[in-house]
C-alpha cells in the first residue's frame, strides 16, 4: 500500500471527476393536480420542453391532465394550439374549466403534416403551448419537437398510443394514464428526478 | 425645391436580365424585318465586338454564339410605370421622363435624412430591383436630368450654384431642342454656358420660342410642366417565361422577383394585400389560376413569398408554362399589427397571425381555426367555427371531446354517473332532436358523454368523452 494520498491532490491533478447533482428544472406550471405536482421534479409541467402523455384508449382524462394549464394560459391571454386531436373540443366542456376558447387555434393537418405544424408552432415562439396527436412519431422526430419546444419557449404535449411505452423517448416528462382499475397517472420518465414508485389518482371529472 | 433624376441607360436589357440572369453575350434588337439592328448590349456582347447600332447581320458575322431578343416598347413603358411606382415611396411627386424618372425630394428629406442618405436609400432600391442607374440631384428636374446624361451621382443643391454646374455641359448632351442640338456647334457654341449667355432676343429670333422655354426651364425660371406620376390602383405584372416550365419548382425564382415586385410596389403606395392571383399561362389561353388569399393585409417581400410558394407547390400542372402574371385588385390599407412595448414573448418570435398564415398556405385554407359556442342546445350545433364567444357558459355537464357523429356503445351495461338532460329541440327545422344524455362510465374505464331515447336506458350512442 503506498501511502494516504490527499483528496484535494487527486482533484487538483484533474485525474478524479466529481459528479454533481443534475439540475433540477425550475417550472411555474402546476398541473393543478397537487398530488402530481408534489412528485415532479419541476413542480408541473417542465417548462419549454416536451411532456409524453401515454394512453390506453382516449378520454381517460388525458385532458383533465392539462386543462387547468390551458385555463391558465389562456385567461393570460397566451395563445394554445391543438395540432389534429382525434375529436372536435367540444367548446361548452372546455369553458366549463375555464378555458378562453377565443386563444386555442386548432389545427387541422393531416398525417404527414402534423409534425411539421407542431414543430412550427413549437418554433414560432407565439405559442404557449401545443398539443398535438401524432400518427407516427419515432425517435428522432420526438428530439425535433423537443428542440423545438427549446426554441420557442413553449410546453409541448404529444398524446400517443401505451404502446410505445417500450420505446426510448427525449421527453423530458413521460406520463402514462391508466383507466382500470380506477384513474391513475404514472411517472415514467422524469428530467431532474426519480420516478416515483407510487401511482397518483387521477379524480374523476366533476359532474 | 431639389428635384432628384434617375437616368436608366438600359432600362429594356434590365428587365429582361432580371428575370434571366445569363452570362453570355445577349443583345436587343429592333428595326423592319430585314434590317434588325442592335440596340441595346450586354457587357459580355460589348465584349466581343457587338455594339449599339450594328446590323444582326455584321453581329451574326462577328459573334456565332449569342441571343437576340426583340425589342419590346410596351415592356419598357410598363417597367417604367413600375420603377415610378417604386420611386413613388419617396415622394409624391413624381414624373416621368425619356429614360428617367425624376422626383421632387426637398420635403422628403424632412423624413429621410439628407440627400445623401435618400440617394443611397434610392440607389439601394433600384439596384436590389436589378436595374441601373445613374442618379442627380439640381434644384429644377431638367436640369437634373441634364445632369445624370454628364456624370453620376452629381448634386447640385442650390439656385446659384445650378448654373455654373451647368456651364461645362456640352450641347450634344444639353437635351435641347434637337434643332438647337444640331446647329449650336456649327456656330462655334458648344458648352451650355455658351448658350445661357447669349441675349434672348437673338437666340428667340434664329430658334424660336422654344429653345428659350427649355432654358428657362432648366435654370427654373419657368416651372417644369411635367405631369405627375399617379400609381394605378390595381397591380399587374406579366411575364414571359423563355422557355416552357413542365415543373413548379422552376417558376420559384420569377415568382420570388414578382412577388418582391408586388412588395416594393405596396411599399411605396404605403398598403397591403389581403388577395392575390398568380395566373399560370399555357398554350392556347388556357391558364391555371393560383389564389393567395391571407387573413390579414400584408406588404412584407419575404412573407407574401412564402404564401405564394406554399399555394403553388399543391398545384399540378396539368400543361407546360409560358408566362405567369400575377394580379392584386384588393389592395386595403396596411395596419401594422400593434405590439406591446413590455410583451413577454422573445425577439425573434413569429406573431400568431404570421403563424396562421404559414400554416394555412401548406395545409390549406380551412385548416386553422378557432371554436366557439351557439345558442343552440343541440350539442352537433353547438358549437361552430368563430372568433366570439359571448353565449354563457353552460350549467349542465359537457364533455371536453365531441365525436364528429355518435357512435353505439360497444362492451358490458355501462355505469351510469350523473343524468338524464332531456335535449328536445329542432322540431321546427327538420333537426328534431329528443334524447336523454347521461354521463356514464364504460367497461373500459372511459368517462363518456351518452345519450339514448327518453327513458329507455338503452340503446346507448356515445357524442362525447369526458377526457
Amino acid at each position: 500500500m503506498n501511502a494516504v494520498v490527499p483528496l484535494s491532490a487527486l482533484l487538483d491533478a484533474r485525474q478524479v471527476w466529481r459528479g454533481r447533482a443534475p439540475e433540477v428544472p425550475i417550472g411555474d406550471q402546476p398541473t393543478g393536480l397537487r398530488a402530481l405536482d408534489a412528485v415532479l421534479p419541476a413542480g408541473g409541467w417542465p417548462e419549454a420542453s416536451l411532456s409524453e402523455i401515454l394512453l390506453p384508449v382516449d378520454g381517460v382524462g388525458e385532458l383533465r391532465l392539462v386543462l387547468p394549464m390551458l385555463a391558465r394560459l389562456t385567461q393570460g391571454q397566451r395563445h394554445v394550439v391543438i395540432v389534429s386531436p382525434p375529436y372536435a373540443p367540444c367548446v361548452a366542456g372546455w369553458r366549463q374549466q375555464g378555458v378562453d376558447m377565443r386563444r386555442v387555434e386548432i389545427v387541422d393537418a393531416g398525417e404527414k403534416d402534423v409534425l411539421w405544424a407542431t414543430e412550427q408552432c413549437l418554433r414560432s415562439g407565439s405559442c404557449a403551448a401545443v398539443l398535438a396527436w401524432p400518427h407516427h412519431a419515432d425517435d428522432r422526430a420526438l428530439r425535433r419537437l423537443q428542440v423545438a419546444a427549446a426554441t420557442g419557449q413553449a410546453l409541448a404535449f404529444v398524446f400517443r398510443d401505451r404502446s410505445h411505452l417500450s420505446n426510448a423517448s427525449p421527453a423530458a416528462l413521460r406520463l402514462e394514464l391508466e383507466a382500470l382499475p380506477r384513474p391513475q397517472v404514472w411517472v415514467r420518465k422524469c428530467r431532474g428526478g426519480a420516478v416515483p414508485a407510487q401511482a397518483v389518482p387521477l379524480p374523476r371529472s366533476v359532474h | 425645391m431639389l428635384w432628384a433624376c434617375i437616368y436608366l441607360p438600359s432600362l429594356a436589357l434590365d428587365g429582361i436580365l432580371r428575370r434571366r440572369p445569363t452570362e453570355g453575350p445577349l443583345v436587343l434588337v429592333d428595326g423592319p424585318i430585314n434590317a434588325r439592328t442592335i440596340v441595346s448590349a450586354n457587357d459580355a456582347a460589348r465584349a466581343a465586338g457587338l455594339h449599339v447600332g450594328q446590323r444582326l447581320s455584321a453581329a451574326q458575322a462577328l459573334l456565332s454564339q449569342f441571343d437576340a431578343i426583340p425589342y419590346d416598347r410596351e415592356s419598357v413603358e410598363r417597367w417604367h410605370q413600375f420603377l415610378a411606382a417604386v420611386a413613388y415611396r419617396y415622394s409624391s411627386e413624381v414624373s416621368l421622363l425619356p429614360h428617367a424618372i425624376v422626383l421632387e425630394v426637398s420635403k422628403s428629406m424632412g423624413l429621410f435624412g439628407p440627400w445623401p442618405r435618400l440617394e443611397s436609400m434610392l440607389r439601394a432600391d433600384f439596384t436590389d430591383l436589378g436595374f441601373r442607374h445613374r442618379m442627380a440631384a439640381a434644384p429644377t428636374a431638367h436640369a437634373a436630368h441634364v445632369l445624370t446624361t454628364v456624370s453620376d451621382g452629381q448634386a447640385v443643391l442650390t439656385v446659384d450654384t445650378l448654373r455654373n454646374a451647368l456651364q461645362r455641359v456640352s450641347i450634344v448632351k444639353s437635351r435641347l431642342p434637337e434643332k438647337a442640338i444640331a446647329t449650336l456647334p456649327s456656330m462655334g457654341i458648344r458648352t451650355l454656358g455658351q448658350v445661357l449667355a447669349l441675349p434672348r432676343d437673338g437666340l428667340r429670333r434664329r430658334f424660336g420660342v422654344e429653345l428659350l422655354a427649355s432654358l428657362d426651364r432648366l435654370t427654373g425660371d419657368l416651372p417644369s410642366g411635367l405631369e405627375l406620376y399617379r400609381p394605378p390602383d390595381t397591380f399587374d405584372l406579366r411575364i414571359e417565361l423563355l422557355h416552357e416550365v413542365e415543373n413548379q419548382s422552376a417558376l420559384i425564382f420569377p415568382v420570388r422577383r414578382m412577388v418582391d415586385d408586388l412588395a416594393a410596389y405596396l411599399a411605396g403606395r404605403d398598403g397591403g394585400v389581403q388577395r392575390f392571383l398568380l395566373r399560370l399561362e399555357h398554350r392556347e389561353g388556357h391558364f391555371t389560376d393560383v389564389p393567395v388569399g391571407l387573413l390579414a393585409s400584408e406588404r412584407d417581400g419575404a412573407l407574401l413569398f412564402e404564401f405564394a410558394r406554399g399555394r403553388l407547390e399543391h398545384v399540378t400542372l396539368p400543361e407546360p408554362v409560358l408566362a405567369l402574371r400575377l394580379i392584386a385588385r384588393d389592395l386595403p390599407a396596411f395596419v401594422p399589427a400593434g405590439r406591446d412595448l413590455f410583451d413577454e414573448r422573445h425577439a425573434n418570435a413569429l406573431p400568431i397571425e404570421q403563424l396562421r398564415e404559414r400554416l394555412r398556405a401548406r395545409l390549406g385554407d380551412g385548416a386553422v381555426y378557432r371554436l366557439g359556442s351557439t345558442q343552440d342546445p343541440r350539442p352537433e350545433r353547438a358549437q361552430r367555427e368563430a372568433t366570439h364567444d359571448e353565449v354563457p357558459i353552460e350549467p349542465h355537464p359537457r364533455p371536453t371531446w365531441l365525436l364528429r357523429r355518435p357512435v353505439p356503445l360497444r362492451g358490458g351495461n355501462p355505469i351510469i354517473l350523473a343524468g338524464p338532460e332531456r335535449v328536445e329541440t329542432g322540431w321546427w327545422d327538420g333537426g328534431e332532436v329528443c334524447r336523454d344524455y347521461y354521463v356514464i362510465e364504460t367497461s373500459l374505464g372511459q368517462e363518456a358523454w351518452a345519450f339514448c331515447a327518453p327513458d329507455e336506458q338503452t340503446g346507448w350512442m356515445i357524442h362525447g368523452w369526458f377526457a
